[in-house]
């Protein structure tokens, strides 16, 4: 089986920092992949690079086993790649479903002709991707924010509003940068479920994430970041027994 | 009924309309119609102008390039060559538009003040070669433009039609004219921003990493609102000069570019009725002081200034807001 995500040797360097050095690891399609580490231990600049919003300073990364060197993001995500972000990217000049109608970018090409006279096929196709978005919208459970500016949502809302625009672009490998940080417990367990729900469907996931219960309990496997390097990667059971990550990270 | 044509996503438009077809009661002299028609044409030509600064939150300050450049293509073709005005109009507009596409994609990597000052370099360029370029365009003294044509019909501000036995004066006609330009102009401008494409201009203005990352060639969709914009600014250049039957550069200058960027700033960033009060707004404003016509410019900026710290997002978004509030208080109060 071919892995979907492969990285190979990346190396990113700002000045003289490097903040990835060598770091290879694949995930295989349908798997729940976390990324942890300290703060400061590369895993936002791991997934920058990853989704083409970095150049690596040296390595590869093959996505369904093409080099991703001279795509930009927008192209990673017609090959099936979308992500949030840790620094939440939320349109707030638009509202809850228009920014999760975004997501639909890819799904809803329409010539300036058929925009320009607002033709019949183009009315579909909003009506269909609106009623997909409020699905998706449902489904991560913010369906009371429908019409909404974005501007009036709350912490936790937009947080998984950022989830429903990325599903809505029906990705194969969607990647979350710490979705959970700043939920409270309740809303952290829903995100859990939402993971494995997504995860489910066939949707592959990277994780970064600092809540270790979170992690522990719905990766399939994690990659431990620490100073930009790979200290371990393996099954959630492997991590918790390995000697280099209970002194570095899980504080044992 | 009323609901539904509250809710109506063109409710908007049809207001418009009303107002164009109920204006003419308060019009009493030529001068007046001469005054709302260079209105609802500015106001066109702000309309597409919002939807590079107000959607997509790219700024130009040399729009008045593009409409200068509209303009002379229109005076030059029709005055010089004796093209029939349809075809001049729409050769310029595509010659604009792709000089805009041309421009726009090295300096729409820009950003904020940066892009600013491009297209500022950009209009003072277009204004120049206009004010240099004797042979062609008349230099600082201007050129003649004849009346609009069309199907052999001329259209002047200064002739007389008779339409089903209803005689109009010349000035009428072109009100009229106007007015259905402007209803166009908004209405294209009202589906595009409701439309994929529009989400993906408002997207590059919210969040451009966001826009990429679900697929938004940011790049491409800048580059297609820059030239949008300048083809609405080419379009609308071509009509005025044949309104005014004589153009000079200043319809390319800076003083126009700033007059364009006031309008939009005032009406209401991102708002296509609000971006067309600011058009009628600033339009007014040197009719009502004549006689202070050295301070024009003080004025100018001072309402800039004056809107971006207490309406910054200007005058028809801050008004609904607050007739809003005031209707919900009121109900509130009731209940």
């Amino acid at each position: 089986m071919t892995a979907l995500v492969e990285v190979k040797g990346l190396d990113k360097a700002f000045g003289g920092v490097h903040a990835v050095e060598g770091v290879s690891f694949s995930v295989e399609a349908g798997q729940v992949y976390s990324v942890i580490g300290p703060n400061g231990a590369g895993k936002t600049t791991l997934f920058n690079l990853i989704t083409g919003l970095y150049t690596p300073t040296k390595g590869e990364i093959l996505l369904n086993g093409e080099s991703t060197a001279k795509l930009e993001p927008n192209e990673l995500a017609e090959r099936g790649m979308c992500r949030t972000f840790q620094q939440m990217q939320i349109c707030m000049n638009m509202t809850a479903i228009e920014n999760v109608m975004l997501g639909r970018h890819l799904q809803l090409k329409s010539s300036l002709f058929t925009t320009l006279f607002r033709l019949p096929s183009l009315r579909r196709n909003e009506a269909a991707a609106r009623k997909r978005a409020a699905e998706l919208m449902e489904y991560v459970g913010c369906g009371d924010y429908l019409d909404a500016e974005a501007s009036a949502m709350s912490y936790g809302a937009l947080k998984r509003l950022e989830i429903a625009r990325a599903l809505a672009a029906e990705p194969k490998v969607i990647l979350l940068d710490e979705p959970a940080a700043g939920l409270n417990a309740v809303e952290t367990a829903a995100l859990e479920d939402l993971i494995r729900k997504i995860a489910d469907q066939g949707t592959t996931v990277m994780l970064v994430e600092h809540d270790m219960k979170l992690v522990m309990g719905i990766s399939d496997r994690l990659l431990v970041l620490n100073y930009g390097r790979v200290l371990a990667e393996g099954t959630p059971e492997e991590i918790r027994q390995n000697p280099d990550v209970i002194a570095a990270y899980l504080g044992g | 009924m009323l609901n539904t044509f509250m809710q109506s996503r063109l409710r908007g438009l049809i207001v418009l309309a009303l107002i164009l077809i109920i204006l003419p009661a308060f019009l009493g002299n030529p001068f007046h119609y001469e005054l709302v028609t260079q209105m609802a044409i500015i106001a066109a030509t702000v309309v597409g102008l919002n939807l590079l600064v107000g959607f997509a939150g790219q700024i130009s300050l040399g729009h008045a390039g593009f409409f200068g450049l509209g303009a002379y293509f229109t005076g030059i073709a029709t005055g010089t060559y004796g093209w029939p005005s349809v075809p001049a109009l729409v050769v310029g507009a595509i010659v604009v538009g792709f000089i805009a596409w041309i421009v726009g994609r090295p300096i729409l990597r820009l950003k904020g003040h940066y892009l600013s000052m491009a297209t500022l370099a950009v209009g003072f360029i277009i204004a120049i070669i206009l004010n240099n370029e004797r042979a062609l365009t008349g230099g600082p003294d201007g050129m003649p433009v004849p009346a609009f044509e069309i199907f052999g019909w001329e259209l002047s501000a200064f002739g007389r039609y008779s339409l089903f036995g209803i005689t109009i004066e010349g000035f009428q006609a072109w009100y009229i004219f106007a007015s259905v330009v402007l209803l166009v102009a908004v209405w294209f401008a009202l589906n595009l921003i409701e439309s994929p494409i529009g989400r993906a201009l408002r997207s590059v203005h919210g969040s451009e990493v966001a826009a990429s990352v679900v697929g938004v060639n940011t790049a491409k969709y800048k580059s297609l609102v820059f030239v949008i914009s300048a083809i609405y600014a080419s379009l609308m250049g071509s009509l005025y000069a044949h309104f005014q039957g004589f153009i000079t550069p200043a319809v390319a200058s800076f003083e126009f570019s700033i007059l364009f960027i006031t309008m939009v700033v005032l009406g209401g960033m991102g708002s296509t009725f609000g971006v067309i009060l600011g058009a009628v707004v600033l339009k007014l404003l040197p009719q009502v002081l004549a006689d202070f016509q050295e301070l024009e410019h003080v004025m100018f900026g001072l309402i800039l200034m004056l809107t971006m710290i207490f309406m910054p997002k200007g005058l028809l978004p801050t008004l609904t807001a607050f007739v809003s509030k005031k209707m919900r208080k009121k109900a509130g109060g009731e209940a």
